[in-house]
């Protein structure tokens, strides 16, 4: 909330907030205007999800995960996956209950966990090679600081990966780590998945919830606004085992009991589209991915020429620097401040480029291990990139 | 060593499932829902659907046009996130709208806040003042969803009856035969009390709370400290010339009161889940912190939309084309025609002096439907069930808007919705006739 206010200035170039400046596919735009005038469209339907939409859902996901997926008992149709989230949250979690949040982490997932009543135990991401990342796939959880987190208080643990803010991808092998302490000490996993089909060449997806064991105590989140650029209809999706999803839609039905129709038929549409193109390259789902591969690989260029150090994703669409490289001393700005908060106030006024600090996404304990880093957003279009470029290639005759 | 490894894997999988008990407590009590059940009825057998609260005919024209503009237009921004407590141009005009209607500057940044549906305006409010330990007063009948809402956040619902007085002689009675007792409601207010929810005009009677009903209800409230929740969602569906009034426009209610409102009712498309609050910034500040905590933003496109409406709406306010005008003329007709259908056959409706319900007595009916001594189910609910699967006409209990103690009170009446075009109210209309006959000549 906070940085959003900073950067709506038009005269920023704002690689900050998470969200695509790239049109959506013209065909999920047209499919919402066609669903526009359709009368009955208008009014409620189904609270846990519209039929056409959990049916599309299941479809895609019951191919993607190699099982069979109930549309109406194993899925919720949520407000975003920020909903899914609340939802599993409230649904599972409660007073006594330690949830495992990996750091950095988006940055919800902490007072979501206290809103609950629960007590949030952190784990962070560690550099591997110690000061030197070129690849969000530096960066692991040590097992045995892992395995010490978890005791019999422990509820579940959330899993993001894509990762935000890194990019990293989870590997099968880093993820059976996970799902064996899940089995072992008989806790859940919330994965948020939302940048599940924006993984670089490389690189493959895989689901918690498909390793052995583990889809009995999984809640897979995925996202409308990320799938498809279009953050703005806030339709997100958990999905899980019938004995989990049921406690999510008793949430459900007692905060907002049903999502937009209109964008909901819509979407299905879009999933429908797509669906039947899964097997060609052209499907959206791998043709976004690509395009973002070529915008990654830009931005990464400019940030190193200007002298920054990027950590290059595997998947999603942000990337952290390490502006420490810079050296740009704030020492006589607030003291209290992490230095990334500063330097991002300072960037931004000075330079007119938005980025979001990345102390933001950790705990207290954490905040000055990752102070040096900022994270951009790249799924921006040309002009916005274009308009980035001039202000890197500037940076340092400025500040020589 | 992969055979190992596969081995370890299997009996990993043996323990699989989640062994312990995996639901939070705050779940307790509020897993039932009388909407699904009955829904799913409804979708199943019903020929003519008087049941859920949903128009069957379209939004407006303005509304839907407003719609695929902001969707296909140049601006494809519109989908993406817009400002998570409402976007820019709806809380504009909402603060305009509303400060006219309350004679108050409204600050729209922090007097009005968008949520998805008046539902999750509710959710937010009783998530942002009822703590474990606090009570909230709920006015029977009401909305359903208030007690669970209350139970979620820990709070204890305290329920007090509108009471029937006898019609005069011959007519039918009307929802404001339905009255508070002053004093039974006095008496259901203490240091423990919290908050008291307001549903005016009331779904489902359809009663709309006169200024002196609004200020016995006011006067408690300062008295004791008290915030009130006022679901105002039908604010323009109001008969006979009556006045909708604004509880928080009496004096002292209007630093205590959250005042909720709908885009589903106001332009007749409940599939937009489009709603706002409106109220002081020292209430509306914490609405934002559980919204923020939540769902963070409302979709846009809907929003933009609904502006664009409101604008329109601004422009005629009181004149004739208003949709504000228009749409109570138009309910306010089909109330009747439903009125006088009941009537025909012996359902003793009660005419609504609001909303877009009626409730109707089915006394006359009842050996259609043998009472079952032991049943757990009351009675009402057994009959529309009854009535859905046999003669096809979808409808409420009233006992589905009574805490679980009094569903027994008022087990004889069902509540019907006449936001339905000509062609289902003239079916409805056939289906009573016809079981009427049949009654008469078994």
């Amino acid at each position: 909330v906070e940085f959003t206010k900073v950067a709506a200035d038009p005269s920023i170039v704002n690689l900050g907030q998470g969200l695509p400046d790239i049109s959506p596919p013209s065909y999920v735009k047209e499919e919402l205007a066609k669903v526009a005038a359709v009368d009955r469209l208008n009014q409620y339907t189904r609270g846990f999800g519209h039929p056409s939409l959990v049916k599309a859902l299941s479809q895609v996901y019951e191919r993607v995960c190699g099982r069979k997926i109930d549309p109406l008992t194993d899925i919720l149709v949520t407000v975003g996956a920020y909903g899914s989230l609340f939802s599993t949250i409230q649904a599972l979690i409660e007073e006594g209950d330690e949830v495992i949040i990996i750091e950095p982490f988006y940055d919800c997932y902490e007072p979501m966990v206290k809103m609950a009543g629960a007590k949030p135990v952190f784990i962070p991401l560690r550099n591997k090679n110690d000061g030197n990342s070129a690849s969000s796939a530096d960066w692991v959880l040590d097992p045995a600081e892992l395995a010490n987190k978890f005791n019999s208080k422990t509820k579940a643990i959330i899993l993001n990966t894509p990762h935000n803010p890194i990019g990293k991808v989870f590997t099968r092998e880093e993820l059976q780590v996970i799902a064996d302490l899940c089995i072992k000490h008989d806790t859940l996993c919330i994965s948020d998945e939302v940048y599940e089909w924006l993984v670089y060449k490389g690189n493959k997806h895989v689901k918690i919830a498909t390793l052995p064991g583990m889809w009995e105590r999984t809640i897979t989140i995925g996202s409308a606004g990320k799938t498809y650029s279009v953050t703005g209809w806030k339709l997100g999706w958990s999905i899980g085992p019938q004995n989990l999803i049921k406690h999510l839609q008793v949430v459900h039905q007692n905060t907002l009991y049903t999502c937009p129709t209109p964008l909901q038929e819509a979407l299905a549409q879009a999933f429908g589209i797509d669906y039947k193109r899964m097997d060609d390259p052209d499907c959206y789902f791998y043709s976004l991915s690509r395009e973002l591969e070529s915008k990654r690989d830009r931005m990464a260029q400019l940030l190193q020429e200007a002298g920054l150090k990027p950590v290059i994703p595997d998947g999603g669409y942000f990337m952290i620097v390490d502006v420490s490289t810079l050296n740009v001393d704030l020492s006589d700005v607030d003291e209290k401040q992490p230095y990334d908060y500063k330097f991002v106030k300072w960037m931004i006024t000075s330079k007119k480029l938005s980025a979001i600090p990345l102390s933001a996404f950790c705990g207290p304990e954490t905040k000055r291990q990752f102070e040096k880093y900022i994270r951009f957003c790249f799924i921006k279009k040309d002009s916005t990139l274009d308009a980035a470029e001039v202000i890197l290639k500037n940076w340092n005759k400025q500040t020589a | 060593l992969p055979l190992v490894k596969a081995s370890n894997s299997l009996s990993l999988s043996l323990q699989a499932k989640m062994s312990r008990p995996v639901q939070a407590r705050r779940l307790e009590g509020i897993d039932k829902n009388i909407w699904v059940e009955f829904v799913k009825l409804a979708a199943t057998y019903s020929t003519v659907n008087l049941g859920q609260g949903f128009p069957d005919f379209p939004p407006p024209d303005f509304l839907k046009e407003a719609f695929v503009r902001a969707l296909s237009g140049e601006n494809h921004m519109l989908h993406q996130y817009t400002r998570a407590f409402g976007h820019p141009p709806l809380v504009k005009i909402l603060a305009q709208f509303f400060g006219k209607l309350l004679g108050r500057d409204l600050d729209p940044m922090t007097n009005v806040m968008v949520t998805v549906g008046a539902y999750q305006a509710l959710f937010c409010c009783f998530q942002a003042f009822v703590d474990d330990g606090d009570e909230v007063i709920i006015i029977e009948p009401f909305f359903d969803c208030y007690e669970p809402m209350v139970k979620m956040a820990g709070g204890m619902p305290v329920f007090v009856p509108l009471r029937p007085k006898a019609p005069k002689d011959g007519k039918l009675m009307s929802s404001a035969d339905w009255q508070l007792d002053p004093a039974e409601l006095a008496s259901k207010f203490s240091d423990r009390t919290k908050a008291i929810v307001l549903n005016s005009p009331n779904n489902p009677l359809g009663k709309v709370f006169s200024r002196g009903e609004l200020e016995v209800i006011a006067d408690l409230c300062v008295k004791y400290d008290v915030l009130c929740i006022s679901d105002e969602v039908y604010e323009w569906l109001v008969y006979d010339g009556k006045e909708h009034i604004r509880i928080a426009s009496l004096q002292g209610m209007w630093d205590r009161t959250v005042i909720i409102g709908s885009a589903g009712k106001t332009f007749s498309a409940t599939g937009w889940k489009v709603g706002w609050t409106v109220g002081p910034n020292r209430l509306l500040q914490h609405l934002c912190t559980v919204h923020q905590n939540s769902v963070y933003h409302c979709a846009t496109a809907a929003q933009e939309a609904v502006a664009q409406g409101f604008q329109r709406e601004l422009k005629l306010y009181g004149k004739p084309e208003s949709y504000f005008v228009q749409l109570p003329k138009e309910l306010q007709q089909k109330r009747d025609w439903l009125v006088q259908s009941l009537d025909a056959v012996g359902m003793k409706p009660i005419i609504p002096e609001g909303t877009y319900f009626l409730v109707a007595d089915i006394s006359k009916f009842k050996s259609d439907v043998p009472d079952v001594p032991d049943s757990d189910e009351p009675y009402d609910s057994r009959f529309a069930k009854w009535m859905v699967k046999n003669k096809g006409l979808a409808a409420i209990p009233l006992s589905a808007f009574y805490c679980g103690a009094h569903k027994n009170n008022y087990n004889h009446f069902i509540r019907f919705c006449f936001a339905k075009e000509e062609a289902t109210l003239k079916a409805a209309n056939d289906i009573l006739q016809k079981w009427k006959w049949e009654k008469t000549n078994p």
